[in-house]
């Protein structure tokens, strides 16, 4: 039996009795499925491999997200509030439903018509789909997140506007253009800045030079109130609510030119933020020292481990966090992109002291999300600036304050460590320590955000911790077989704004698992696709995978400074495989020129949405893997704009793309898409860098320079002023 | 104050403002012509591309004085009545986008580029810097070639 090279463990000498090439499914004939803790207990015996031995290999019980996942979840608490979803009957015979989901481009108002239109017997363009405004009496039925929504509305149609009069998938299965599209296409479409509020005025926040910084006072208010423009001069208060409003200083101007100018002109006495002593590697350091032991001891076997960094990211949805609030004496009225608009509801009454009934909001279908509108700051902010000015208030962040003070993907840590003994994989164990994420919005509801909330101030509570450790646990899988698997998150306190970034925990996650998984395979000198079809634990994730691999021809000869790689991944009861091709050759522009996927939904609703989504998964990992990131120095992230936060642009994205649907699975669950595809593109990507460069993919993105002059701290940039051409 | 004078989207206005002023803000702020979406303020993003005389421009790092006695295009005055020009159209016919704030932007983006070249290149196409955080790229490049195709 060949040593392999690349472990890190010394590699125990077979025994004589066994044969090297004996197959895992072999062993697994003598494996119980016993729950993890208690089969990890019994496997002392490892390091010292008896006659026995396969008798002691474990099967991986099933995994949390096998039986309930978050998308179960929500369908079942959900479902007994579906009749009270608003279906009302229009003229000329068309249908208008209030969804209470939030669309910020997923294509679920789409998805949804497409399910309503087959239940009634419509024609699509029958159905109208509007946004619910925030409607407490939707219990537990009004929060969008966890790729739930189509899921959950599928199980609830049958509830939703009466009685079923329509034949089943006429309309579902058909590749439709979303219902938005011509309002899209000819500038219509409404976001929340283009609601029509008369004289809700806009306004810019002057920001702390570190996050969370808190305002201590304004020392030429007369100077700035005198700019051409100003109406107003703010300071928000910090409330004590479900979450802390965001400090700052607010300034209403009639146009948000002028708000900026007079916010560049503030001068601003702030005390410093929490973390203003932080930086990336301080708190790399930190989280790296918060991990958990791994379980099993190394046992004298072939180990292949690996420590990984992952900068914080931001959601950066094009619209950037926007609020209009009108608040009066004895009323509220708010429009805004939220994923959580109950919440959002209670939380406002509570702030200023109203009935529940006298607030009225409006969940605006927003220019992107990614998670960032589960929380409501924006809303905060117009909410007491309007209360202060006294009259409405149409609030913006600048795109600097956006990424610098708005809510970010959790900086995080992981070390992994797979075992091998005689050829196979009988363990991976993953640690993962992240600055804790913020739950405060609980799902949606007053009930679990109080739970989480309070009190204020802190940026840790046990309530918040138990949110986030149920999220990572029905969530986070693994679709291998690779014995005693264990993943264990440690949430670190620290006072920096984060929220859910699309797939949460998941993506990086399963890229670590992902990236060592091609090292295994490496380390046993297999094929990393064939070592990946031994292991996989499911039928639909080997389906997928043998379907990329031929439309990617798989393992064909690339020149140097090429590669292919390949990611597997399941969620949401999704399945999904995804190949990429890799021009390194220039390893500081890494170009993704190829990529084809396999998608795998039970039942797909509608081809195109689920292409956009899986194209838009891609994209999105070829950014987060490769080049976008934030760099928090000294309390603050230094990215101020999409020219210092490098998100992939057209030149970045691949002219090839093949997104391939697997046909419907009978009997299977819908499953989720929102966020599935990140996690086997992100492998894929990181898996083709390593073949093409021969170096490990540690730290994330790879390309990580600070190759810009920052904006300075607690200032916008300077507006630009470019020729008109003649 | 200066009153600025130029032609929006085939009409005449007239609008107070300070010469400096961005014409982003004029639009958006003072004439509530949303079409046009503010995502940088700098001439990153471009999601506020609009046209001068047929030629892109940001509008949030245009000067409302550079435009005075031009003719402004927003994506709103793309269309030709109920009849969409043929890069909004190819966008209808391949679903291009997502949650659609850059689209405007996209759309007289390409329609300018295909002003200067009737069949552009993939690196014509790269070219392109407005950002797209769902990611439509894939499908705004063969919209604009579908749309070229179209218009001979």
């Amino acid at each position: 039996m060949e040593h392999p090279e690349s472990g890190a463990g010394p590699t125990p000498a077979p025994s004589h009795d066994e044969p090297p090439g004996m197959r895992r499914r072999d062993l697994l004939g003598y494996a119980a499925s016993a729950p993890l803790i208690s089969a990890a207990a019994g496997l002392g015996g490892l390091a010292a491999p008896s006659s026995a031995r396969a008798a002691i290999l474990p099967m991986t019980p099933p995994d949390t997200t096998d039986l309930i996942d978050i998308g179960d979840a929500v369908t079942v608490t959900a479902l007994p509030t579906m009749p009270l979803v608003k279906v009302s009957n229009l003229a000329n015979g068309r249908v208008r439903l209030e969804l209470p989901r939030f669309e910020s481009g997923q294509g679920i108002a789409t998805a949804a018509a497409m399910m309503l239109a087959d239940k009634l017997g419509l024609p699509l363009n029958a159905i109208e789909v509007g946004s619910a405004d925030a409607s407490p009496e939707l219990m537990f039925n009004q929060l969008t997140g966890g790729s739930s929504s189509v899921r959950s509305l599928h199980a609830g149609m049958p509830l939703i506007g009466g009685l079923a009069t329509g034949s089943a998938n006429a309309v579902v299965g058909q590749r439709v253009t979303r219902l938005d599209a011509l309002d899209i296409v000819t500038g219509r479409k409404k976001f929340t800045l283009d609601q029509a509020v008369p004289d809700a005025k806009p306004t810019m926040v002057c920001r702390p030079p570190t996050i969370n910084g808190q305002f201590v006072r304004i020392n030429n208010t007369t100077a700035v109130m005198g700019m051409p423009g100003v109406l107003g001069i703010a300071p928000i208060p910090a409330t004590n609510g479900i979450v802390p409003t965001p400090p700052g200083v607010a300034v209403m101007a009639e146009t948000f030119g002028q708000a900026w100018a007079a916010v560049n002109a503030l001068d601003v006495t702030w005390t410093a933020g929490a973390v203003a002593g932080e930086s990336n590697a301080s708190i790399q350091q930190q989280l790296k020292s918060a991990l958990l032991p791994f379980l099993l001891p190394p046992l004298g076997a072939l180990t292949v481990e690996g420590e990984f960094e992952f900068a914080a990211v931001s959601h950066c949805p094009m619209e950037t966090e926007c609020a209009i609030a009108d608040v009066r004496a004895d009323r509220a009225e708010i429009w805004s992109g939220l994923q959580s608009p109950i919440v959002t509801q209670q939380a406002v009454a509570a702030d200023l002291g109203l009935p529940l009934d006298k607030v009225k909001v409006h969940a605006v279908p927003s220019g992107g999300s990614f998670g960032r509108r589960l929380f409501w700051d924006a809303t905060l902010q117009a909410v007491q600036v309007s209360k202060a000015l006294g009259r409405p208030c149409r609030l913006m962040y600048h795109r600097t304050d956006d990424m610098r003070h708005g809510r970010v993907r959790p900086p995080m840590f992981h070390r992994a460590r797979a075992t091998m003994l005689l050829g196979q994989v009988i363990s991976f164990e993953q640690r993962i320590a992240g600055v804790r994420l913020d739950t405060r919005h609980g799902f949606g509801e007053m009930l679990g955000a109080a739970a989480i909330a309070l009190p204020n101030g802190f940026p840790q509570t046990v309530g918040n911790f138990a949110i986030e450790q149920v999220m990572f646990k029905t969530m986070v899988a693994s679709p291998y077989n690779f014995g005693v698997t264990t993943k264990l998150l440690t949430p670190v306190a620290m006072d920096i704004n984060t929220c859910s970034y699309r797939s949460v925990h998941i993506q990086p996650s399963r890229l670590v698992e992902e990236i060592l998984v091609d090292e295994m395979a490496r380390a046993l000198r297999k094929d990393p696709v064939a070592f990946r079809l031994e292991y996989l634990r499911l039928p639909r994730a080997r389906a997928v995978l043998k379907a990329v691999a031929e439309a990617a021809q798989w393992g064909k000869a690339m020149p140097a400074g090429f590669a292919q790689g390949v990611g597997v991944h399941q969620e949401s009861k999704s399945f999904t495989a995804c190949i990429v091709e890799i021009d390194a050759r220039v390893p500081t522009d890494l170009k993704v020129t190829r990529a084809t996927i396999a998608i795998d939904v039970g039942t797909p609703i509608n081809p195109s949405g689920i292409e956009a989504q899986m194209q838009g998964g891609l994209c999105e990992s070829i950014s987060i893997v490769l080049t976008a990131g934030l760099h928090i120095q000294n309390g603050l992230p230094l990215e101020g704009s999409y020219s210092q936060y490098h998100f992939a642009r057209m030149k970045n994205y691949p002219k090839d793309v093949k997104v391939i649907i697997m046909p419907p699975s009978s009997g299977e669950a819908i499953g989720g898409l929102g966020e599935v595809g990140l996690s086997a593109s992100s492998g894929a990507i990181a898996n083709a860098y390593a073949r093409a460069t021969g170096k490990k993919p540690r730290s994330f993105p790879l390309n990580f320079p600070v190759d810009f002059t920052p904006i300075p701290p607690g200032k916008l940039p300077t507006p630009v002023v470019v020729p008109v051409p003649a | 104050m200066p009153v600025q004078s130029f032609k929006v989207n085939g009409g005449h206005v007239d609008v107070e403002a300070p010469d400096d002023m961005a014409l982003l803000w004029v639009l958006r702020d003072k004439l509530g012509i949303t079409g046009p979406k503010y995502g940088c303020g700098i001439n990153v993003c471009k999601a506020c591309t609009c046209h001068v005389d047929g030629k892109a421009v940001t509008a949030c790092s245009t000067r409302v004085m550079d435009v005075r006695g031009r003719q402004v295009t927003t994506i709103e005055g793309l269309a030709n009545g109920s009849t969409l020009h043929p890069v909004q159209q190819a966008w209808m016919n391949l679903d291009v986008p997502q949650c659609g704030f850059c689209q405007p932007g996209q759309i007289m983006a390409a329609v300018d580029l295909l002003r200067r070249t009737r069949n552009p290149t993939d690196a014509d196409i790269d070219a392109i810097e407005n950002v797209c955080r769902c990611g439509t790229y894939g499908r705004v490049r063969e919209a604009i070639k579908a749309a070229a195709a179209m218009m001979g």
